[in-house]
């Protein structure tokens, strides 16, 4: 009897289940039933996404998954984070276990195309670089033969290192760790000579380390890494909401618009891109299926591209990172948004 | 006649009593045992000095940041700042009274089943097993009848490592149970399904098992079911350590004589109640050693879910030797961490000894 | 009369008969399962075709990119993920093999010092198993890695051992061997004062049992497997070259190196596992009736001949099959290798390459089958081994 009542159970399931999938299709249908953004992030980075003394999640990719939830729900602080290592990060997108994933990760061809994700965007345009102690006296990467490198396990970084140490004909060994902590213990405790990521990384790395200054970034730069947030393939409007919230962020700062004056702004502008972008004339948002206000709700909340670069990484952080590459256009560098229209 | 008196016997000589003669005995018999003795002896010396020294007399035992550990020794201070994280994790510091609440319950609640006067134990055990984990739940959770929610997110520290192993006893022996039973069911189709369970739980290694339950199960699952993270990795410990009981439990049901069966069957007892009343509780009884050891085992096991990136004990520990502000104190948080686990698994085990020898009615065999 | 006789089977129900409950009770429950992993099975591929993810094995022989740090076969980046399956599945037997080993001699040396007679021994042995299975393994791998090995010197100031042998926080540097002109001739000696051994050991158990007199086979044989190789190294030349490490500007190479988290998930699995064999061995020994070594020692049997010829044979019987789910134990427990990055098989195959890849389902498909695989060797193993054990009773 307990089996047949079982088995009544599991078939009621597989129906439930088969019809559960038919009208499948839509994310932000699930969020907004769930009520949050469930946001893949990397764990232990500085300036990108660690959680503080409190627990609280910050930094540049943890502000992009908020500027979604802000979009979403005009409440940036409806997001739950999973804090994925590199190895986890894809199949937790695939599988749908988060919704989004904003884990500084880098666009390439094979993860867009045979891995079923889509990349929205570009976040942060980054390269691979090395950390060295200095006391080694290394000046150039072309100098690393024989060396002992750390990588993060599941990683472009990887790949590229192999890359660049066959095209120099360089022999090295690579000791390759689950997290980005494990790796700058192990530089620190001379278990290996050299650590290798992204740039941005290893100075978010460097501010770890005991003694900061005994460490030198190298200047070569290996690769082109431009990362960004990633979403499921399949699901185009979900992909259009992320993919805006972070043009928003960026049109933002083209236009001057920032968190402290974004309301007053939307209220009084008379410029149109302005206009468009906050909401005060067309239904640009209704086409994304958003509020009307998605925009200014990002800005207030979360801040332009150019305040939460500041914030987190740059002149307003302990990591001081230049704004290089990063710069909009309009200054020299690559961000450059499509306009809303 | 010439009467003739005994003498008092002569003392033993003064080698074979007392400290000496027990030190002839047990430690100096022969050349070789002498070898030993002195080996151990170096040994110990090599060891314990160091230790003490290290861990006691050399140690900081105050302050607040890193810079008051000047001492040669152990820094205690980084355990002692860190302490409430290490136990709580991340639960809301205005909360933790609800932790400590759901404890004292804990302990409060069951300390009548220990008691030997105690009249209906069987009854209140069952009430007991029943009521906490409810009333666990509502304090540790929340969300309803009055409590903030506390989402599991936030769970961490010793705490996550208790529930997770007490979840994890309270759902692998009941099924641990139920699946041995299937093992020597009579019918064909329930016993391969149930050694096929048993047998791929205990071919796999749990992490691989863990990782698959925290960013593979989507997958497998119809879209927008979504299972709480933790819960998960629970489901994932019940099972592994259920077939280990299972095992274990198997050995208990194979070690009671076929007179048992048949003595249940000829009362007329069906296959459950023959089950229930007679044979379950003798061989229950038998392996309550090799249950306590899995459960230890199990205990053990909760520190994986590291790998799946859940705030257990271990896991906090370790994200705080990697804080800036403390570098260079993973030996003193693996140490205190080695010490927590090592209090709980061999208290585990002293009480499975003690039950041993309380349980032995002499059928032992 | 008639009516009542035939009436009592016929109208049993089919419910209340016990077999044909059986029946439909396994029925019901194959059904279930079934239809609970068709279930599953369905939802996947629907997922699968969902998100746009490509299935299959093709993978496999696409070019993995990537370096490894140890590898037993010979392996450089252009290969294949299929080969770097094979690395990673020796890698984990390597550890498992050496853990095995090491675990079962420090396991009897502790189960036998449980049960000495030297008080001293016999507690130092209980502290070391009271210690060490109450700890979780991974937190003793941690330990042995960060807290043991850390404080190693770097590769310049190595401790050395005869210019050859180089312990620093890379690893243990030491020579190796490559084939030198007197390679075969010394293999061909080695060969022949194995087979000599051989025949000399039946040899004198023959005298012996017709005889009774003993021959000194240990000592011969000794001597005649370092004076046979011996002698053709005089006569051929070396039978190797030592490559012999050096140091370079970062590290110190040539020669063979085992790398530090080799050495630390070996230690911390041995250590850990021999505490439970300690255990084991101390029961079975201790199954073994006091009878039996007065009787071993009223035949005028020394001590060390007791345990040898007496206690450990009939111990074994005792130890064989606790002493197996501890190796099995061992082998799944090698896969928490991945924790400090030795690149075993779940950390480099269901870990890079699954990542790089993205083939979540067939890289944890194929790890999860050759942990199965691995287990059920093991067991089918020690089976056999326990039968032949078991035969010798009388």
């Amino acid at each position: 009897m307990k089996m047949k009542s079982t088995l009544a159970v599991l078939s009621t399931a597989a129906v439930l289940g088969i019809s559960e999938l038919a009208q499948a299709g839509a994310t932000l249908d699930a969020v907004k039933s769930k009520g949050f953004v469930q946001c893949g992030i990397s764990d232990g980075l500085p300036g990108f996404s660690y959680a503080d003394a409190e627990g609280q999640y910050k930094g540049i990719d943890v502000d992009v998954c908020r500027a979604v939830a802000a979009a979403v729900f005009g409440d940036a602080s409806k997001v739950k984070y999973s804090p994925l290592t590199a190895k986890e990060r894809f199949t937790a997108l695939q599988s749908g276990e988060v919704d989004m994933l904003s884990r500084n990760t880098t666009w390439t061809s094979s993860r867009d195309a045979a891995m079923g994700l889509n990349f929205t965007g570009v976040t942060y345009y980054d390269g691979q670089g090395f950390l060295v102690n200095k006391e080694l006296g290394v000046k150039s990467a072309k100098e690393l033969d024989g060396a002992t490198v750390c990588i993060q396990a599941g990683t472009t970084t990887e790949l590229n290192l192999s890359d660049y140490f066959r095209a120099n004909n360089l022999k090295y060994t690579p000791i390759t760790y689950d997290t980005s902590d494990e790796s700058a213990k192990s530089l620190e405790s001379g278990r290996c000579d050299v650590l290798t990521s992204d740039q941005s990384q290893l100075y978010a790395q460097r501010i770890k380390l005991a003694d900061p200054d005994a460490y030198v970034v190298l200047p070569e730069v290996i690769s082109k890494e431009p990362l960004g947030p990633a979403v499921r393939q399949g699901d185009e409007e979900w992909f259009d909401i992320v993919r805006w919230s972070l043009f928003a962020m960026l049109n933002a700062e083209e236009l001057g618009v920032d968190s402290s004056n974004v309301e007053e702004t939307a209220k009084s502008t008379k410029n149109p891109d302005v206009a468009r972008l906050l909401g005060a004339e067309g239904e640009y948002g209704k086409d994304l299926k958003l509020p009307k206000d998605w925009a200014v709700q990002i800005v207030k909340q979360v801040g332009n591209y150019g305040e939460i670069f500041e914030r987190n990484i740059g002149s307003g952080s302990e990591l001081k990172i230049e704004r290089g590459l990063n710069a909009l256009w309009t200054n020299g560098g690559l961000q450059y948004a499509p306009p809303v229209r | 006649m010439t009467s003739h008196t005994f003498k008092p016997d002569l003392p033993p000589p003064s080698t074979s009593v007392g400290a000496l003669g027990w030190a002839r005995a047990n430690l100096f018999s022969s050349w070789y045992n002498t070898l030993l003795t002195l080996l151990g002896l170096y040994l110990v010396w090599l060891i314990v000095p160091p230790l003490v020294d290290w861990a006691l007399l050399k140690a900081d035992w105050s302050g607040s940041t890193r810079a008051d550990c000047t001492r040669e020794g152990a820094c205690w201070v980084f355990i002692q700042t860190r302490f409430a994280q290490f136990m709580y994790g991340f639960y809301p510091a205005e909360l933790r009274w609800r932790v400590d609440l759901a404890a004292i319950l804990a302990i409060v609640g069951a300390a009548p089943l220990f008691l030997k006067a105690m009249p209906h134990k069987v009854r209140y055990g069952i009430g007991y097993l029943i009521a906490y984990p409810l009333l666990a739940y509502w304090l540790l959770h929340g969300g309803f009848l009055g409590l903030d929610t506390v989402p599991t997110t936030q769970w961490g520290g010793l705490m996550l490592t208790i529930v997770i192993a007490a979840v994890g006893i309270a759902g692998a022996l009941p099924l641990g149970i139920v699946l041995a039973l299937g093992r020597r069911s009579d019918m064909p189709a329930i016993r391969v399904i149930c050694v096929t369970f048993i047998e791929f739980w205990r071919g796999v290694p749990l992490i691989t098992v863990l990782f698959m339950s925290s960013v593979m199960l989507p997958l497998f699952l119809p879209e927008q079911m979504n299972l709480d993270k933790l819960l998960r990795a629970m489901l994932m410990v019940v099972f592994f350590e259920a077939a280990y009981v299972a095992e274990v439990v198997r050995g208990g049901l194979q070690a009671i004589p076929k007179g048992q069966y048949e003595a249940a069957a000829a009362m007329g007892l069906g296959y459950w109640r023959s089950m229930v009343l007679v044979i379950l509780p003798q061989a229950l009884k038998l392996v309550i050693p090799g249950l306590v050891n899995t459960f230890i085992a199990l205990f053990k096991d909760t520190s994986l879910v590291i790998i799946i990136g859940l705030f257990d004990f271990l896991n906090s520990i370790k994200r705080a030797t990697t804080d800036p502000a403390w570098l260079g104190m993973s030996t003193e948080g693996y140490v205190f961490a080695a010490l927590v686990y090592w209090i709980f698994c061999f208290g585990m085990s002293r009480y499975s000894m003690h039950l041993e020898r309380k349980l032995d009615t002499g059928h032992k065999r | 009369m008639r009516t009542t006789l035939d009436a009592t089977p016929a109208r049993r129900s089919l419910l209340s008969d016990p077999k044909a409950r059986a029946w439909l009770f396994q029925i019901v429950a194959v059904v279930a399962v079934v239809a609970f992993g068709w279930y599953l099975f369905h939802n996947t591929q629907t997922n699968l075709a969902h998100r746009g993810i490509t299935s299959g094995f093709g993978f496999l022989n696409n070019a993995a990119g990537f370096g490894i740090s140890q590898h037993l076969i010979d392996y450089s980046e252009s290969d294949s993920y299929g080969r770097v399956f094979w690395i990673g599945l020796l890698n984990t037997l390597l550890v498992s093999v050496i853990g095995i080993v090491l675990a079962t001699i420090l396991g009897f040396i502790l189960g036998i010092a449980r049960l000495s007679s030297n008080w001293l021994i016999r507690q130092l042995a209980t502290v070391y198993i009271e210690i060490f299975r109450n700890i979780p393994p991974l937190l003793t791998i941690f330990f042995f890695y960060f807290a043991v090995l850390a404080p190693l010197p770097g590769p310049r100031n190595s401790i050395s051992l005869w210019d050859a042998f180089f312990l620093n926080n890379r690893g243990l540097q030491m020579p190796a061997p490559s084939a030198g002109e007197g390679l075969w001739p010394f293999l061909v000696a080695l060969a022949i004062a194995v087979a000599g051994v051989l025949l000399l050991y039946r040899w004198a158990r023959a005298r012996r049992h017709a005889t009774g007199e003993r021959f000194p086979v240990l000592w011969s044989s000794v001597a005649l497997l370092i004076l046979l190789p011996g002698l053709a190294v005089l006569v051929a030349g070396q039978p190797f070259s030592w490559q012999v490490p050096e140091l370079q500007r970062f590290n110190i190479r040539g020669g063979w190196v085992i790398i530090p988290e080799l050495v630390s998930i070996v230690m911390a699995l041995s250590i850990y596992t021999a505490a439970f064999i300690g255990e084991t061995v101390r029961a079975g020994i201790q199954s073994v009736s006091h009878g039996q070594t007065e009787a071993a020692s009223s035949l005028g049997l020394r001590s060390g001949q007791t345990l040898r010829l007496v206690v450990v044979p009939q111990a074994l019987r005792v130890i064989i099959p606790p002493l197996t789910s501890q190796y099995l134990n061992l082998a799944k427990n090698s896969s928490l290798a991945a924790a400090i990055g030795y690149p075993d098989m779940v950390s480099l195959f269901a870990g890079t390459v699954l990542n790089q890849t993205g083939q979540a389902i067939e890289t944890m498909a194929i790890t999860m089958s050759v942990y199965l695989a691995i287990s059920i060797s093991i067991s089918l193993l020690m089976n056999w081994y326990n039968k032949r054990i078991a035969l010798i009773e009388r």
